[in-house]
């Protein structure tokens, strides 16, 4: 329709040009207004009714919508129908097949301590979290039994609302004692507790420096924090170096962005994946020169590293203020349940509104609260637990050197050590079912170790397939002997 | 049996709901001749009174949310003005301040993010995080503590207050009990296990009790199989990221709990929210979601999630589990039931929600639960079809990351479980329910008769009354604790800035005594309004009676002195049963 239309003015255009500069040609151009009115008062009336539409039209033409784009692209009830009738989601959750490595689950029946007995078979455990041997430890059953008397099990409440204990105000400040922080908070499950944490500071915008190889509770964190996140190569300084003289070039740019961004670092200090310390005075260091606070994630440290246990900081003789947040768990070396995040009060107060993991969540039962405060106490009357624990792991770092086909992955000092394949055959499950082989090998000669598990999928760095080593200090040295031998003699029969 | 009750229920909504989306379902099974159609209803509406027991909402007046949002005015311009003092030295700042050797970092927190809780939380801070030193049941012990700062500080006095019953916790059929005898089996696996377990259920944290466990929840739930977990918020945000990802959509009812909004944000899925338990709300999601797939690419979602919750505990409302199942149905969306506050609590057996609207469980797909409440434990589960189940066995982040479910723990979940299924024929745990709902029934019916606005399902033991300003909440939660009574409040953040509110929640363990105390003691505040609102009530009646007179004489066409003689008195006794009608107004309330 348009179309036509404008031909059709075109035309009547045209012809009135035409007209036009006739007249224009016979009484020259500085009368072209005049001589336009002029026309205007000469011309016939059907012209100017004819103009008039055309204006008209044309006006009708700007202002209409001509095409009804959205009428024509509305569907029809019928058409939705149909729709909804077609469309087919996704089965909920995709179908595992019956071998998949993950489906069945190892069966321990009896407890998890020195003696583990793993699908029937009493091996001894070189996989469980149990570094100081607190799990089987007397004393702590009858705090927690006595406790259980009095409590009950479930406190059936957060925090807020009368889910508050005395045992809980207790483990708070004795938790902060022992780490010699201003205050302590605890959580009901290790897991929460970093990845609560993390959140509860570094918002929409902040920025986080972090190392490759961080657990996957701290990348759960920082995926809930929102922030810009930067990894830097694992325990490299120079890579970290280099990512914050990035940053400062960046704050040079935007000085008023730079001013409310805050910036993290958040590193471990016993690498869960890596079973490598972080280099803390280093890192210190880089905190005061670029004005970077540090959360330090202890879950593997704490109770283990330190001559009286404190972890890293008193590893390396770091001021533990230096630190702007310590996060541990209490289920490997407390042998209970739970985390804790302590610092100064400055910090750790703030969790307390704003710690999602600690504010909506039931708070961790009385018992188990109890039971890691005896460990505590255990803890601070005996630190000759902790040289014991040193000697073992070195102890067993040595012997494990030079296995055949297998590489120890880690530091001399960690009770979490990782045997890796030497060479891998490319693919990730063939290493794994290897592995696993070695495993099933010790486990036949009483020897219980584990495959370290991860979702190949959410990862950000994968590590590659490992079996797990775990000192404690109740494996005696002809155990440790036993375990490395068999471990040396699978590599041989499985690897070869 | 089931089914014909649904498919009354399904006939009866689409009237109360006035909506096309079960319009065909409905002529397909109702679709009788007209007639019989009309005879049909009345009996589906006495079927769906049951089954939705009413759910109020009461609007507040209007000068009760302008004088709600002024106190909240007043206290934050005191904010401002204290905030004033301190910037110029005149008041001391209490808050922990940062290191002086990190002045010069960039601020952790911004100054708004504070000013709440400096200026309006800081007043009244001693209204939340009581500490108890008794078990959890029915009555507690709470340690007496004062502040000498204006509770910038909290000082333990060594004394307790004794005997405060408990109308915070959520234990629903009173499983937080320290009794030898029951707690003998939790005290033998303590002995023999410790507390801990020291390794994730993927690598050699799988004990065999925590299959006993899991096959038990199933038989419970009366469905294939389920998986537990050790802590219930972290069973929603670690579980949900592994059934969605990119490309899925999430509909979220407005007022889901943080663990679910958690969990959906770390799963990468596209979240929409719904208005509350608003079904409408929910279907024009559904519908525009199916029809229109992503934004921008139009490729149709993967699939569809409805999050929604039994039993909202804020609210003390009811999820509208049957449309919600027939929406779901319509358009080939998966259900996630979150049961925390429902399981145990609701239905005539405690099966939670499902069993309350007598629907199948299988109609949800994954039924989630905590342990928390009605089983005095701690940790949740995950229930559905095998498929499920074994796909979170292999993938859920619980699985792999974090420490199995400690021994003790799983034997008080065991026990109590067992309890209430009346395995071994006892019959206390049914007892607990039918306790639990006569509680819940005379506890609302008590405090509805005196007049207080209540929100919530009739047969939800979750039972919160309106407060409204920010002061009296608080003011009522420290006259409570003075008569021994321990509620919770909440306010802004935590509701809608007009809607303050206490919590009671209601326990098997309760007995009436208790709860006739508790109806008590806010008698004295609640008093002049029933007495304004029964006044009320009978002015209306006799209004009502002069209208009726009044028309009847008009009708009568005959107009003589008799009728005008009674049509004046009526006019006037009209007037003055206006005028103490409006004087109660402004005076009594």
């Amino acid at each position: 329709k348009l179309c036509i239309c404008c031909i059709c003015l075109g035309l009547y255009n045209n012809k009135n040009r035409k007209e036009k500069r006739k007249t224009k040609m016979a009484s020259g151009q500085q009368w072209v207004l005049v001589e336009m009115v002029q026309a205007f008062y000469e011309a016939p009336a059907y012209h100017l009714i004819l103009e008039g539409i055309l204006i008209l039209w044309i006006i009708r033409l700007l202002f209409s919508k001509t095409y009804k784009l959205q009428e024509t692209n509305k569907l029809t009830e019928k058409e939705k129908e149909e729709l909804i009738e077609e469309w087919q989601p996704d089965p909920l959750v995709p179908l595992v097949s019956k071998d998949h490595p993950s489906l069945s689950y190892d069966i321990v029946t009896g407890p998890p301590s020195h003696k583990i007995i793993i699908n029937g078979k009493e091996c001894i455990n070189f996989a469980s979290f149990n570094f100081l041997g607190l799990l089987d430890n007397d004393r702590v059953k009858q705090k927690a039994l006595t406790s259980l008397k009095t409590y009950g099990v479930g406190t059936c409440g957060p925090r807020g609302f009368y889910g508050t204990f005395d045992v809980h105000l207790e483990l708070e400040s004795r938790l902060a004692k022992f780490m010699k922080t201003e205050e302590a908070i605890i959580y009901s499950y290790g897991f929460a507790t970093i990845a609560s944490a993390i959140p509860a500071y570094s918002k929409r915008g902040d920025i986080v420096f972090v190392d490759e190889a961080a657990c996957f509770s701290i990348q759960k964190g920082l995926q809930a924090s929102r922030s810009v996140i930067k990894y830097f190569k694992h325990n490299d300084m120079e890579d970290l170096d280099r990512l914050l003289k990035e940053q400062q070039l960046e704050d040079h740019k935007n000085p008023r962005k730079a001013k409310v961004t805050r910036r993290f670092i958040v590193v471990e200090g016993l690498y869960m994946n890596t079973a490598d310390i972080c280099p803390l005075p280093e890192l210190v260091k880089m905190k005061y020169k670029y004005k970077v606070r540090i959360f330090l994630e202890e879950s593997l440290s704490f109770g283990v590293l330190g001559e009286h246990g404190r972890g890293v900081t008193e590893h390396f003789g770091v001021n533990i203020d230096d630190i702007d947040l310590i996060s541990a768990n209490m289920e490997n070396a407390i042998a209970s349940i739970g985390g804790f995040c302590c610092g100064r009060s400055f910090v750790i107060d703030h969790q307390r509104l704003s710690g999602q993991g600690y504010c909506f969540s039931a708070s961790l039962p009385p018992m188990l609260a109890a039971a890691a405060i005896e460990a505590l106490d255990i803890m601070e009357e005996d630190p000759d637990i902790f040289t014991v624990l040193r000697e073992k792991c070195t102890s067993v770092y040595h012997a494990l050197q030079g296995t055949s086909g297998l590489k120890l992955v880690g530091v001399p000092l960690s009770p979490s050590l990782h045997l890796q394949l030497e060479r891998s055959s490319g693919s990730r499950d063939t290493d794994q079912r290897t592995l696993r082989r070695i495993v099933d090998y010790v486990s036949l000669r009483e020897v219980a170790l584990t495959i370290a598990r991860y979702l190949e999928k959410e990862e950000r760095y994968l590590p590659p397939p490992t079996i797990r080593v775990l000192v404690t200090v109740e494996q005696t040295d002809e155990e440790i002997q036993k375990a490395v031998s068999c471990i040396k003699e699978a590599a041989l029969a499985v690897i070869s | 049996m089931v089914r014909t009750s649904t498919m009354v229920l399904n006939g009866n909504l689409t009237v109360q709901m006035n909506q096309t989306i079960l319009q065909n379902r409905k002529q397909r099974k109702n679709g009788h001749v007209n007639g019989e159609k009309r005879t049909n209803f009345p009996a589906a509406k006495g079927v769906s009174c049951r089954q939705y027991s009413p759910e109020s909402f009461e609007q507040a007046p209007m000068y009760v949310a302008v004088l709600t949002y002024l106190g909240f005015g007043i206290v934050t311009l005191f904010g401002y003005f204290r905030d004033f003092l301190r910037a110029v030295g005149l008041e001391k700042c209490h808050l922990a301040q940062e290191r002086e050797e990190q002045k010069e970092f960039v601020p952790m927190y911004q100054d708004f993010e504070n000013f709440y809780t400096r200026n309006l939380y800081m007043r009244v801070r001693d209204n939340w995080n009581r500490p108890i030193c008794s078990l959890p049941g029915p009555a507690f012990d709470l340690m007496e503590r004062v502040s000498d700062d204006y509770n910038w500080t909290f000082r333990l006095t060594g004394k307790t207050i004794e005997n405060v019953i408990n109308m915070g916790s959520y234990n629903y059929l009173g499983f937080a009990e320290n009794n030898e005898d029951f707690l003998k089996t939790v005290a033998d696996k303590t002995l023999q296990y410790g507390v801990g377990v020291c390794s994730s259920r993927q690598e050699v944290g799988n004990l065999s009790s925590h299959e006993e466990l899991e096959r038990l929840v199933a038989d419970f739930l009366g469905v294939e199989s389920a998986m537990t977990f050790g802590m219930g918020f972290a069973t929603n945000s670690m579980n949900i990221p592994a059934l969605v990802s990119k490309g899925c959509l999430i509909l979220s009812d407005e007022l889901n709990h943080t663990s679910l909004i958690l969990g959906a944000r770390l799963s990468g899925a596209t979240i929409r929210v719904f208005k509350h338990n608003n079904m409408h709300s929910l279907e024009k999601m559904l519908r525009d979601a199916v029809c229109s797939g992503q934004p921008r690419t139009h490729r149709p979602w993967r699939k569809i999630l409805i999050m929604v919750e039994g039993i909202y505990s804020m609210e003390g409302s009811v999820a509208r589990l049957p449309e919600i199942v027939a929406l779901k149905k319509k358009y080939k969306a998966y259900l996630y039931l979150d049961e925390a506050h429902s399981i145990g609590a609701v239905g005539p057996t405690g099966r939670g929600v499902t069993e309350l609207f007598r629907l199948n469980p299988a109609d949800v797909d994954v039924m989630m639960g905590t342990f928390t409440k009605s089983f005095g434990a701690a940790g949740g589960y995950i229930a559905g079809n095998k498929e499920l189940v074994n796909y979170l066995r292999s993938h859920s982040h619980s699985a792999v990351y974090a420490t199995a479910m400690c021994p003790p723990v799983v034997e008080q979940i065991i026990r109590a479980m067992k309890c209430i299924m009346g395995v071994d024929g006892n019959t206390v745990g049914i007892q607990r329910i039918r306790q639990l709902a006569e509680n819940t029934r005379y506890f609302r019916s008590r405090l509805k008769e005196m007049g207080f606005i209540i929100y919530g399902n009739d047969s939800s033991p979750v039972v919160p009354i309106l407060l409204y300003m920010p002061g009296k909440v608080v003011a009522f939660s420290r006259a409570m604790l003075a008569r021994k009574i321990g509620v919770v409040v909440v306010g802004f953040p935590a509701t809608p800035i007009t809607e303050a509110r206490a919590r009671f929640c209601l326990s098997a363990a309760h007995t009436r005594a208790m709860l006739d105390k508790v109806g008590r003691a806010p008698g004295a505040h609640a008093r002049t309004r029933a007495e304004y609102m029964s006044t009320r009530a009978k002015c209306m009646n006799t209004h009502a009676t002069y209208m009726s007179t009044h028309t009847s004489l008009t009708h009568t066409k005959y107009i003589d002195a008799k009728y005008i003689v009674t049509h004046t008195t009526c006019i006037n006794k009209h007037i003055q049963c206006i005028d103490k009608h409006s004087s109660f107004t402004h005076t009594t309330r």
